[in-house]
């Protein structure tokens, strides 16, 4: 059984099954970063905390045998990469974005430098759940086989809305995005909600650069992220700053990942390059078609300093 | 102190703490990275031996190094001139691909004409390509309101993606299997070196490009406009300045100088377009106009200070045993360094002297 037996009802399963697989990292980073979001300061260096979180959730996953316990240091690797962030945002006159792209470049570095000895070795890989045990048909079952993380980043999304909606913690997280002045004015310590949004969002980030290393595609390496964590940075954007909302647009950036492989799968290969810029192509067009120049977006923390 | 020597002092004053403070953050970070590096087990001093004597310490060295300052003096112009209107723009490295790409491209169409014409040819298309991408950034953030920065990076993955399917389809070179690229350029197409070196003209080409960046941002009313954008935006369309075509017109000519660089790089180093163009030349660019403070002329010394970084990397790797991406992490920490020293500015005692303390008037 392979892919010929489908023929072309190959390409919208295995499209699924990418949108499933490939949304995982995008579903965490853009999660993390909405949160960063909200608290009114943006982290353009997820992309340098994914990379990052993949590496050491990897080395880890190799040197301890437990993948969980790579999850874990790479969550913990991101919330150190936030916290950095955090702090030198904390300091007078320091342009967030700036920063963002200076831990971008950073992250990845570290993330090369320190990865060179584990880009041979196989580490041990996280278990996937088969919800696909019904189906006789090989594609099926192996679109199902879906990863924990995937759930985790799944229960997560209404959780984080419900905790910004209506806890105590999440009431001072919008303010603080809305109005500094007026959390200021409250007696709220802004730097530290900053700091606690920033390092949380890091810890989701580096989360899903795990499932990149340990999951899907299942390896590290140098190639492993080109853009997923800028793209899921962008994809916040056209969430609206709405947790929920990210998982779909997770989906959605997953299929638009998935295609090119897809068809390649069922044998076009013209234009897999192309196909494989589909993810950025459509935030582009995304955010083309919902930014405005007359008026701030829906949703956006008035101090988030992207959409002044 | 007499008035005319106040205004002196302060304006030297004014420009040491300018020059102090990257200073600083650069010996910052060297430190830091020398920690870094005696943690993984390499003695720092030997290191940085060994930098100097691949970045600056032969004739060949140098050579090395301002080969690459080229391409990093035309894309860190890429960040510096649309940050004259505050914009933050990051997309140096997809206008370069893109660059090199078209001239690539023209240089195949135009194959057999005199290169008189080829070459001005490749360049404008080099230039053309480059101030597509990035002048697009700059329109979508005027008219749409798109967060340039973001789109600028996105445009990059395009762009790259774009290069991997020309040069892996409609432009390959059948004869090249292992590593895609576009047919090499005829000899007479290339850009030879300057007399007595291994360094290719692009260095001149970035050279005037900066100095003309500068003029232009400095000295005309262009520049004045464009400043005052970057100052106010808002008083400045009170004032009945055009901001959207100071806008679009300042990124596309940011763009144009990455695409030139582009061109550089196909028509002085490789020869063709491939894959081996994504070289970080577009993040690094960045670094450099931060440490530039923005300024087209300290973008050049700058440069060359990154080019020879670069070219150090060589022998760290073989040296050393310390992995190529040792340079990377060198940068990272002095853009971090660098970035945390602003807050630093005009704080410091040393710098202020010149200052005078008002005193308070007897109510």
């Amino acid at each position: 059984m392979d892919h010929a037996s489908l023929g072309w009802w190959g390409v919208p399963l295995a499209v699924l099954a990418g949108a499933i697989r490939v949304s995982t990292p995008f579903l965490f980073v853009s999660l993390g970063e909405c949160l960063t979001e909200k608290s009114g300061r943006i982290n353009l260096g997820l992309e340098g905390t994914l990379v990052m979180g993949a590496m050491s959730g990897y080395a880890t996953a190799y040197l301890t045998g437990n993948p969980w316990a790579g999850v874990l240091v790479a969550g913990l690797a991101g919330s150190l990469l936030g916290t950095l962030h955090a702090m030198i945002c904390a300091l007078e006159r320091v342009n967030d974005i700036a920063v963002g792209i200076a831990l971008m470049l950073l992250g990845t570095g570290l993330a090369f430098f320190l990865g060179k000895p584990f880009i041979q070795p196989q580490a041990p890989q996280l278990p996937s759940i088969p919800f696909g045990w019904w189906s006789n048909s090989a594609q099926v079952r192996s679109a199902l086989d879906i990863n924990p993380l995937f759930l985790v980043g799944l229960a997560l999304a209404p959780l984080l809305l419900w905790g910004l909606r209506t806890t105590r913690w999440g009431m001072v997280l919008r303010i603080v995005g809305e109005s500094a002045e007026a959390a200021r004015a409250m007696g709220y310590p802004i730097n530290r909600v900053r700091l606690l949004a920033t390092a949380a969002g890091g810890f989701f980030a580096g989360v899903g650069g795990s499932f990149l290393s340990l999951s899907y595609p299942g390896s590290w390496n140098e190639r492993l992220s080109s853009g997923q964590g800028i793209t899921a940075v962008a994809l916040v954007i056209f969430a609206r700053w709405d947790p929920v909302l990210c998982v779909w647009a997770s989906l959605l950036f997953g299929g638009a990942g998935a295609l090119g492989p897809a068809l390649q799968s069922v044998g076009v290969t013209q234009g897999y390059h192309l196909f494989n810029a589909a993810p950025y192509v459509l935030t582009l067009a995304i955010m083309i078609a919902t930014s405005s120049s007359r008026h701030r977006l829906a949703g956006a923390p008035a101090e988030l300093s992207v959409t002044r | 102190m007499p008035p005319f020597l106040h205004g002196a002092v302060t304006r030297l004053s004014v420009t040491f703490s300018a020059l102090a403070l990257p200073v600083a953050a650069v010996a910052v970070s060297l430190a830091l990275f020398g920690a870094f590096v005696a943690l993984v087990g390499v003695d720092p001093v030997e290191m940085y031996q060994l930098m100097y004597r691949g970045a600056f310490g032969t004739w060949f060295s140098w050579q090395n190094t301002l080969t690459r300052a080229a391409p990093l003096i035309l894309t860190a112009l890429c960040t510096a001139l649309p940050a004259q209107l505050g914009l933050v723009i990051i997309g140096g490295e997809g206008a370069l691909v893109l660059g090199a790409l078209a001239a690539a491209a023209m240089g195949m169409a135009l194959n057999g004409a005199p290169a008189a014409l080829v070459l001005p040819a490749m360049a404008l298309a080099g230039m053309a390509g480059g101030a597509l991408l990035i002048g697009g950034a700059g329109a979508l953030r005027q008219w749409r309101g798109v967060n340039e920065t973001i789109s600028s990076l996105l445009l990059t993955y395009i762009a790259i993606a774009v290069l991997n399917h020309m040069v892996e389809g409609p432009l390959k070179d059948p004869s090249s299997l292992n590593k895609p690229s576009t047919p090499p350029l005829a000899d007479a197409y290339m850009i030879g070196t300057l007399p007595g070196s291994s360094v290719h003209w692009g260095l001149v080409a970035g050279i005037v490009c900066a100095v003309a960046a500068w003029v232009l941002m400095r000295r005309t009313t262009f520049g004045f406009a464009a400043r005052m954008v970057g100052g106010n935006p808002r008083a400045a369309r009170m004032a009945g300045l055009p901001v959207g075509r100071l806008l679009v017109v300042t990124t596309a000519l940011a763009g144009a100088a990455a695409g030139l660089a582009g061109m550089v790089e196909v028509a002085a180093v490789h020869g063709r377009a491939s894959a081996s163009l994504v070289a970080g030349y577009g993040s690094t660019g960045i670094l450099v106009a931060f440490l530039a403070r923005q300024n087209p002329l300290a973008v050049i010394p700058v440069a060359v200070l990154f080019g020879g970084i670069g070219a150090s990397g060589g022998l760290l790797q073989r040296r050393l045993d310390l992995p190529d991406a040792s340079v990377l992490v060198l940068q990272g920490i002095i853009f971090v360094v660098l970035l945390a020293s602003e807050a630093m500015r005009g704080r410091l005692r040393l710098f202020t002297f010149a200052r005078p303390t008002p005193v308070p008037k007897e109510a």
